[in-house]
């Protein structure tokens, strides 16, 4: 019972009590000190759904920042969650992305939590280039007295395993900054790992707070980026989307399988903008999940528990695991088990290249084929697998031109390994196993760093094969609302008889002037290969301009080879045209990337 | 102007432009025949050349822009434009040309031809599959060789023909010769062509209205096509009665004398439109050799100044004679060249059909007439006769039934062919009789105009005629069988014994009674049927020949006699 004895005072006598007590004790400055904290406690109940903050809870005197890098959202919302379980404790924090970030601002920094991701072969997510670079470069600031500490998110798959995180924590110690706590490298199974470490450094940060008092800092009102309102379906809770659409848009004699597919969203409260991504939680190859069975000599229906769950072995290798792929930890894994002279070679640490050769030619089959182990126990060999993971695919599509559609153009990804046809697990899926009507897991996957700028902004789009995706989404949203601003398409592939992806739809917008202009480049129609960034060079003084004029620009398609190409290619056509030197040219480009005129979604 | 009063000249070039057709009025505003082609050329959006006029002018440049129309319906699902691919026809005078030639064409066919060439009904070369950035190199690669492809489609004078049939050869250098000359006499005279395809610079003083680039075609040229042949008799090879002009080669003890001229031949028509139908040329007099080319200025002349040019329908020269009658044509043309037309020479057609195998002429060369199925060169033929043009030292002559003589061969040099053959053809002759005596054209997949099968359902469709040929025992019985997959009419069918053009996928109009060497229109029997009542149709038809035909006489005259078509005795009369 809480029935107040004193009118008008919403407290029990023995709370008032207890406030009477703490007041006559207190000097001004603590009572400047809880007044604050009452404040933010009250902004923190005020909040539906919120957890209510522990008592003991005590506001930090070292200002906190979060600091992600993001590629495909994951660090982003791992970095938001940071904040608002910060928040919770009390600690008054920003966050910010590293893409936005004023890095003349790090020199001042206190407590620095990081969150990255690696993307490609061990570098930093594309917005994060900038930041790196400042970082890594010689006018970083001495951090002495600054502390941080790093969470790195990466893929095992990959030699470079979470490089980018490793790169930052290195140097944020080389330059004075004091390790709050060992850097966590996360696996694409990141959730728990992250959690983990979220808790640890808020509850570190929370607890030191506490011991030392300061004067208050607002909490939980001042999040610097607002924490998106919760979606019925997202990542963790995907919508069941049915195949509406799916079809090969390469002509006949293509050397390409490049597939459209649409999916109605209808009824799912999933929305999007032009740029943003479609995750497909996929289901392996029934016929991969069998020939791993087989090779492993388990029944399908062989049970084991797993945090508490039961499963059956077939089950869990279809909707769980990562199947295709083996990890160096898988690697280690087998070795152990096989105790094969072969594998055991490998994991020297003087073989990396070999052993990321052997990965890359190895799925987890071929491996469990060749070096067999009898007697396999189903859940210590899942328990060397990777979740399965979502795959991303950037939507074509503008919910504008097609309400409650999300429309892909997916390249299924084909190759033979000993002596087999092997398919990548979300590809192979769509083009092979997703007939309209199929059902399939998706969510949206936001991708703010690839938008469409205001609609009187000229815009040059560059792309090749699958990457066209987005920019069909971008012409069907600026069709439908009228945009004014020019546009120019550079798009590549292999022929242009049969590969020249949504051809007639970019007719139609030449046509009716959504498109302003158009320049493809098909490498495969002659003997000397053309492809994108020729086009753009030939046409360099209208790409000049176009960007003098504030052009927005946009890459997206292969990040080995097309990425760093027209990277290039502006930077020579910057130099070229504005007959400055190399550096200046630079310098241009990275001040586009830093304006956000300068946008890639590249894979 | 000396026009007599009854003609009536509201429909032709008299008149202001916006009185006739848009076609005239797009011709007239083409710069002579440039348009915006060359800029065309360089979109590297579209495979086709994307102004619907520049299109129309590329034929007066000898080429089509067409699409594979099996895939045209899967592309549009693949939000891909249709498969858009050009045919290029080459200007070959009289079917005639060298092993160095021959050499090249194969070449460019392989390179930039889907490794086919295809022998035309009036004895060309066409290139088919050529994508937009082969055309400049095909064109280029010809020139190497003194080969173009002006004029070999468009509103003009079309590739001039001419009798190959070694059986007639007592005058064939001769009468090929002047073929040659009027086909370079009658061709555009615009720089055009050499600009755009060979890249040459615009002289000067050719800018547009600077001064007449086309002295005789003036800036509309003429009102459709116009078709010269020249026949060397016995053989009617040439089907001269088909052309706009034709000339048969009359001689004397002395060697070649001149030519009786026949005018208004042609054989397109459209369906459901009865205003159209084929015509056989009339025969008009005699002119002597020294005088065919003033003969052939003035006729085209008069076709020029009186063609219809509102209705394209009814634009070709046959129309124009019909309508202000042949008298008052004759007279005109007689009035242009000067001179009035003799009267006509007595000669004799046998067969409009090839002499095949081996045939040697009294200069003692050998000829050898191959035979190609629908004229379609595949790349087994294509190899053989590669072979044979690099040893060969005589000519090519392509023969209007789609044939390839390989001619003038020496004594010496006739094993080594032989021999060049039997390694590639093992069996040069499996072909019957009906077969020899069968065209087809192009149609389906690459023809925009066809409405269905015709080269690659004729083959299908005549070995089921032979089986009814043979259960009669006809099989040696040569009888003219001709397909078209529209009423146009480029193989010729409406003066076949046995016609058929196409009306829809499956479906055929079939017609009888067609002369067998080409001096008889044949008529309709049965509209829109489909292959189980065509045979059904021939199997009684080719029954009662069999029983009831007379010692040597043709399956087109027995049907004629029996009763079982009327006689069509002139066009205009085709569709009654």
């Amino acid at each position: 019972m809480t029935a107040s004895e004193l009118p008008g005072i919403p407290l029990s006598p023995e709370q008032w009590r207890q406030v009477e007590a703490l007041s006559r004790s207190l000097d001004p400055m603590q009572v400047r000190w809880l007044s604050g904290y009452f404040a933010g406690l009250d902004a923190g109940l005020r909040q539906p759904h919120q957890p209510q903050p522990a008592f003991s809870a005590a506001a930090s005197s070292r200002a906190l920042t979060i600091l992600y890098g993001t590629e495909t959202g994951n660090a982003a919302e791992l970095g938001k969650a940071l904040q608002a379980r910060a928040s919770e404790k009390g600690l008054a924090c920003t966050v910010s992305d590293m893409a936005d970030y004023k890095v003349r601002q790090l020199a001042q920094e206190q407590d620095v939590l990081i969150v990255v991701s690696t993307y490609g072969e061990g570098d930093p997510p594309q917005p994060a280039t900038g930041f790196f670079e400042f970082v890594e470069g010689r006018k970083a600031p001495k951090l002495d007295g600054a502390r941080f500490a790093v969470l790195a998110l990466g893929d095992s798959t990959y030699e470079y395993y979470c490089q980018a995180g490793k790169r930052l924590d290195a140097r944020f110690e080389e330059l004075g900054a004091e390790r709050l706590a060992p850097r966590v490298d996360c696996d694409v199974d990141y959730e728990d790992a992250a959690e983990s470490w979220i808790a640890a450094m808020v509850d570190r940060l929370a607890a030191e707070a506490q011991a030392a008092p300061a004067p208050p800092a607002p909490p939980a009102a001042t999040a610097a980026s607002p924490v998106a309102a919760p979606s019925l379906h997202d990542k963790r809770n995907p919508f069941p989307a049915p195949v509406i659409e799916n079809l090969a848009i390469v002509g006949r004699g293509s050397s390409k399988e490049t597939r459209h597919i649409e999916f109605s969203l209808a009824g799912s409260g999933l929305t999007y903008e032009p740029g943003d991504a479609l995750g497909i939680a996929a289901s392996n190859d029934p016929a991969v999940v069998s020939g791993l069975l087989d090779a492993l000599g388990i029944a399908p229906d062989a049970r084991f528990e797993l945090k508490g769950q039961g499963f059956s072995l077939g089950e869990a290798l279809t909707h769980r695991f990562e199947i295709t792929a083996a990890t160096p930890r898988f690697l280690d894994y087998w070795a152990l088990l096989s105790e094969a002279a072969e594998l055991k070679q490998l994991q020297h640490e003087d073989r990396a290249g070999e052993r990321s050769v052997f990965l890359r030619t190895h799925h987890i089959a071929d491996i469990v084929r060749r070096f067999p182990v009898a007697d396999i126990q189903p859940q210590r060999f899942v328990s060397a697998l990777r979740p399965l993971q979502p795959r991303l695919y950037s939507l074509a599509s503008s919910l504008s031109a097609a309400p409650d559609e999300a429309h892909l153009t997916v390249a299924p990804v084909r190759y033979t390994l000993h002596g087999s046809a092997r398919s990548g697990v979300a590809s192979g899926l769509l083009a092979d196993r997703a007939e309209p009507d199929t059902v399939l897991p998706v969510y949206i996957q936001n991708n703010p760093h690839f938008r469409l700028p205001a609609d009187d902004t000229p815009i040059l789009m560059i792309g090749a094969g699958t990457g066209v995706a987005p920019y069909r989404a971008f012409l069907q949203e600026r069709e439908a609302r009228g945009a004014g601003g020019k546009s120019w398409l550079f798009f590549g592939e292999r022929n242009f008889r049969t590969d020249f992806l949504y051809q007639i739809e970019w007719q139609g917008w030449l046509k009716d002037g959504t498109l302003s202009r158009m320049d493809v480049a098909f490498s495969r129609d002659r003997a000397e290969k053309t492809y994108v960034q020729h086009r753009m060079k030939e046409q360099a003084r209208d790409v000049f301009a176009w960007l003098e004029d504030g052009a927005h620009v946009y890459v997206c398609g292969d990040a080995a080879n097309l990425a760093p190409d027209v990277h290039q290619a502006l930077i020579d056509i910057v130099a070229g045209e504005a007959h400055t030197g190399r550096e200046a040219a630079e310098d241009y480009v990275r001040s586009l990337q830093a304006d956000h005129r300068y946008q890639r979604d590249v894979y | 102007m000396t026009d007599a009063p009854a003609i009536d000249r509201s429909r032709d070039i008299s008149q202001p432009l916006d009185r006739l057709s848009a076609d005239e009025r797009m011709k007239d505003a083409s710069d002579q025949l440039r348009g915006t082609i060359a800029i065309g050329l360089l979109d590297r959006i579209t495979g086709a050349v994307p102004s619907a006029d520049d299109v129309k002018l590329m034929k007066f440049h000898g080429i089509y822009q067409q699409d594979d129309r099996d895939v045209r319906d899967e592309r549009r699902r693949q939000k891909l434009e249709p498969a858009f691919q050009f045919m290029i026809r080459v200007r070959l005078p009289g079917g005639v040309c060298t092993p160095a030639q021959w050499l090249k064409l194969d070449e460019l066919a392989r390179a930039h031809g889907g490794e086919t060439l295809r022998i035309t009904t009036r004895q060309t070369f066409q290139f088919h599959w050529v994508l937009k950035d082969s055309l400049r190199p095909i064109i280029q690669g010809l020139h190497d060789t003194l080969l173009d492809t002006v004029a070999a489609c468009g509103d003009d004078s079309r590739g001039v023909m001419c009798t190959v049939d070694p059986q007639s050869s007592r005058f064939h250098a001769e009468v090929a010769a002047l073929a040659k000359r009027v086909s370079d006499h009658v061709i555009p005279k615009t720089r055009a062509y050499h600009e755009i395809w060979y890249g040459n610079e615009r002289v000067a003083g050719s800018e547009a209205g600077a001064g007449p680039e086309e002295p005789f075609y003036g800036r509309t040229y003429m009102p459709r096509k116009f078709k010269i042949g020249f026949a060397l008799p016995p053989s009617n090879d040439i089907d001269v009665y088909a052309q706009d002009l034709g000339f048969i080669a009359i001689g004397g003890e002395e060697g070649l004398e001149g030519f009786n001229v026949v005018i208004g031949g042609g054989m397109g028509r459209t369906d459901q439109a009865p205003e159209t139908y084929p015509r056989l040329a009339s025969p008009v007099g005699f002119v002597p050799a020294d005088r065919v080319i003033a003969c052939a200025d003035a006729v085209m002349a008069v076709q020029r100044d009186y063609g219809d040019r509102k209705d394209r329908q009814r634009a070709r020269f046959k129309y124009t004679i019909d309508d202000k009658g042949l008298d008052w044509i004759k007279g005109e043309i007689e009035r242009l060249m000067g001179a009035p037309f003799e009267g006509a020479r007595p000669f004799t057609f046998t067969s409009n059909g090839d002499s095949y195998g081996w045939n040697t002429t009294p200069d003692g060369r050998h000829h050898r007439t191959l035979v190609i199925e629908n004229g379609r060169l595949d790349l087994r033929l294509l190899d053989a006769l590669r072979d044979v043009a690099r040893v060969h030292r005589g000519t090519f002559r392509l023969t209007p039934n789609q044939n390839v003589i390989i001619a003038g061969v020496r004594d010496d040099d006739r094993p080594a062919i032989d021999a060049i053959l039997a390694e590639h053809l093992p069996e040069p002759d499996d072909f019957s009789v009906l077969r020899r005596n069968a065209i087809a054209c192009v149609a389906l997949p690459t023809c925009g105009l066809a409405m269905a099968e015709s080269e690659r359902y004729l083959p299908g469709l005549l070995d089921k005629i032979e089986a009814i040929m043979a259960e009669h025992g006809l099989s040696g019985e040569p009888i003219t069988v001709r397909m078209s997959g529209c009423p146009n009419g480029c193989s010729r069918p409406y003066i076949a014994e046995i016609g058929l053009t196409g009306r829809a996928p499956g479906k055929y109009n079939l017609y009888l009674g067609g002369g067998f060497h080409g001096e008889r229109l044949n008529r309709m029997i049965r509209e829109n049927i489909g292959e189980a009542a065509i045979l059904e149709v021939l199997s009684d038809v080719i029954g009662r020949y069999s029983r009831e035909r007379e010692p040597g006489e043709h399956f087109g005259d027995f049907t004629i006699r029996a009763g079982i078509v009327r006689e069509v005795t002139e066009g205009r009369f085709f569709n009654d």
